[in-house]
């Protein structure tokens, strides 16, 4: 459409689109903007904008052991979660990727079922089951659970890279001789690699977002973060909640960023 | 048949065939447990964790609480006015929040699909940032936003187009503006994809016969943009019904929706019967929308996860 030829738009109209466009876009990401601006507030009120600056809300939530610990169980499940999942899923991948298996479409659907189950009645059933096999306030049993969340996006990710790399190569690989496992990471995996590093980025912040299923199965030493926060939220609105999410909305950015710089490249 | 395969024939015979063929299919039976050796973990994972969870709460959702088999938890929902309100305000919201991603996010799309490349995909890093911030820092964002002392009162208040307080937050409006800005992306995204998928020499062709902007995008552009649409507007709703989060946070007690319900039965009353049987028909509902949807357009409904 570039030539501006064939547009269905008259151009007092395409004023108005574009007027209104800007608002909603405006609309989507007001709020961060405004989050972000108010966690560097001096006050206890809400006010916008701020009258005084101050870092005392990064302060409160840095001294505050309680927000120390459930950041700390978060990083550390999103990582594990990560380190999990990403394998899985790649694997996963793989295999559907091939075509040849009977039940291929019903593996894929079992594989993405999650973003379709309501989150809610995975967190109540995980909840369920983890209580009879002492799962429940365990990192282990948190690990799992954010697995199972992230492992489509993983496996979607690195599918859509399978898509564009050509399996001849990896069979040009194994009939000169190399082995499966050789041949899967010599030649594909050097080509896919950029699909699985988004894939373990997605899954990070996957696990690193999850608020449903950690309401139900975390708790006591391995409250995560966004657990903590809710509970903070559903009492009053405190600003160093404000310093906690400008934290997270600086992390979602890098992760993004990160995953689209590998996207590019691959 | 050429000379050479019936040479072939001949020298491999009956018997010799079927050698070949046993081999092959022995060799696919073998790359076939390789391929779901690979896939075994992550299976038995989701198996696991959703899979055998939900059928056990299906199956504890046919026993009343004395243990006796029964529909008691189900004919609940339509005997007890609580549950019929929860239902209602459940579909009320997912249908306003619907209708309000529709009117923002179809000229929104229709404007990342017209602007050049480059711009287009900086716009899109805006609808795409939201997407992936977590659905606490928004909730939070708009409780600050539009509480009584938030920002949208105090600035009302000081221009002195209001004197007292709007009610904005802890009640339905909060959650259906609160909803709206969480589920946007995921109609903009498949619906901008599936409008730069549009030839736009269909375009200039009804151009061409005469038709003026206002026409072609009518009884052109508009037709072919609705599949994704459809899929945008499914997938919208289908997360409203089982949304969680922002009304928890935004409802003020007010609205109580599906989600919430069940985790007051099972958390506050341990009524794990009651909970699971709202917990399957909210699945069968979902499943059946997906469904329907699926049976109607013939596409994946997933599509939106690949897509961003």
């Amino acid at each position: 459409m570039s030539d501006g030829i064939g547009l269905p738009i008259s151009h007092r109209q395409r004023l108005w689109l574009y007027g209104f466009g800007g608002l909603v876009l405006l609309f989507l990401i007001a709020p961060s903007v405004i989050i972000v601006i108010m966690s560097f507030s001096d006050s206890t009120l809400l006010q916008f904008p701020p009258q005084q600056w101050s870092l005392r809300w990064y302060q409160s939530y840095f001294q505050s052991l309680e927000w120390r610990d459930a950041t700390i169980v978060s990083v550390k499940v999103a990582i594990m979660t990560a380190l999990v999942a990403t394998p899985l899923g790649t694997t996963a991948a793989y295999a559907i990727n091939r075509g040849t298996l009977r039940f291929n479409g019903t593996i894929n659907a079992l594989l993405t079922a999650s973003l379709i189950i309501p989150v809610i009645l995975v967190g109540i059933g995980t909840f369920f089951l983890y209580a009879r096999i002492g799962l429940n306030n365990t990192l282990t049993g948190l690990v799992i659970a954010h697995t199972v969340q992230a492992l489509p996006l993983v496996v979607l990710t690195v599918l859509s890279g399978l898509r564009s790399y050509d399996m001849n190569q990896e069979r040009v690989a194994r009939s000169l001789g190399a082995g499966r496992i050789a041949a899967f990471w010599q030649v594909t995996m050097p080509q896919i690699r950029f699909s699985i590093v988004s894939g373990a980025l997605f899954a990070f912040i996957t696990s690193f977002d999850e608020v449903v299923v950690s309401l139900f199965i975390s708790g006591g030493e391995t409250t995560t973060l966004t657990r903590r926060m809710f509970n903070a939220l559903r009492d009053q609105i405190d600003p160093t909640i404000a310093a906690i999410s400008t934290c997270l909305i600086v992390l979602s950015v890098l992760l993004l960023s990160l995953a689209q710089i590998f996207g590019r490249r691959h | 048949m050429s000379a050479q395969s019936a040479l072939l024939k001949e020298i491999a015979g009956p018997a010799g065939q079927d050698l070949n063929a046993q081999a092959l299919r022995a060799d696919a039976r073998r790359e076939s447990l390789r391929l779901l050796a690979l896939l075994a973990p992550s299976l038995f994972l989701v198996c696991a964790i959703i899979i055998v969870p939900i059928g056990w709460l299906f199956w504890l959702s046919l026993f009343d609480e004395t243990g006796a088999f029964s529909a008691a938890n189900y004919a609940r929902f339509f005997e007890q006015a609580s549950y019929i309100k929860t239902f209602i305000s459940t579909f009320k919201v997912a249908f306003i929040v619907t209708g309000a991603c529709v009117l923002l996010g179809y000229p929104l799309a229709y404007m990342l699909s017209q602007l050049p490349r480059r711009a287009a995909s900086i716009c899109l890093i805006f609808v795409i940032l939201p997407f992936w911030t977590s659905v606490l820092v928004r909730t939070y964002a708009w409780l600050v936003i539009l509480q009584r002392k938030g920002l949208i009162n105090s600035w009302l208040i000081d221009l002195g187009v209001i004197s007292q307080p709007l009610s904005l937050a802890n009640n339905f409006s909060g959650v259906v503006i609160g909803m709206t800005h969480i589920l946007l992306p995921f109609l903009v995204l498949p619906l901008y994809a599936s409008m730069k998928t549009i030839d736009t020499d269909c375009l200039r062709a009804g151009m061409n016969l005469g038709a003026g902007p206002a026409a072609t995008f009518r009884q052109v552009f508009f037709p072919l943009s609705l599949p994704g649409l459809a899929s945008g507007v499914v997938i919208v709703f289908v997360l409203c019904l089982g949304f969680f989060v922002t009304p928890a946070l935004m409802g003020g007690g007010k609205v109580v929706m599906w989600a919430m319900r069940m985790e007051q039965t099972t958390s506050l009353y341990s009524n794990w019967g009651a909970g699971a049987a709202l917990g399957v028909v909210l699945l069968v509902v979902t499943l059946a929308l997906l469904g329907l949807f699926q049976w109607l357009l013939g596409a994946r409904a997933t599509g939106v996860w690949s897509s961003r």
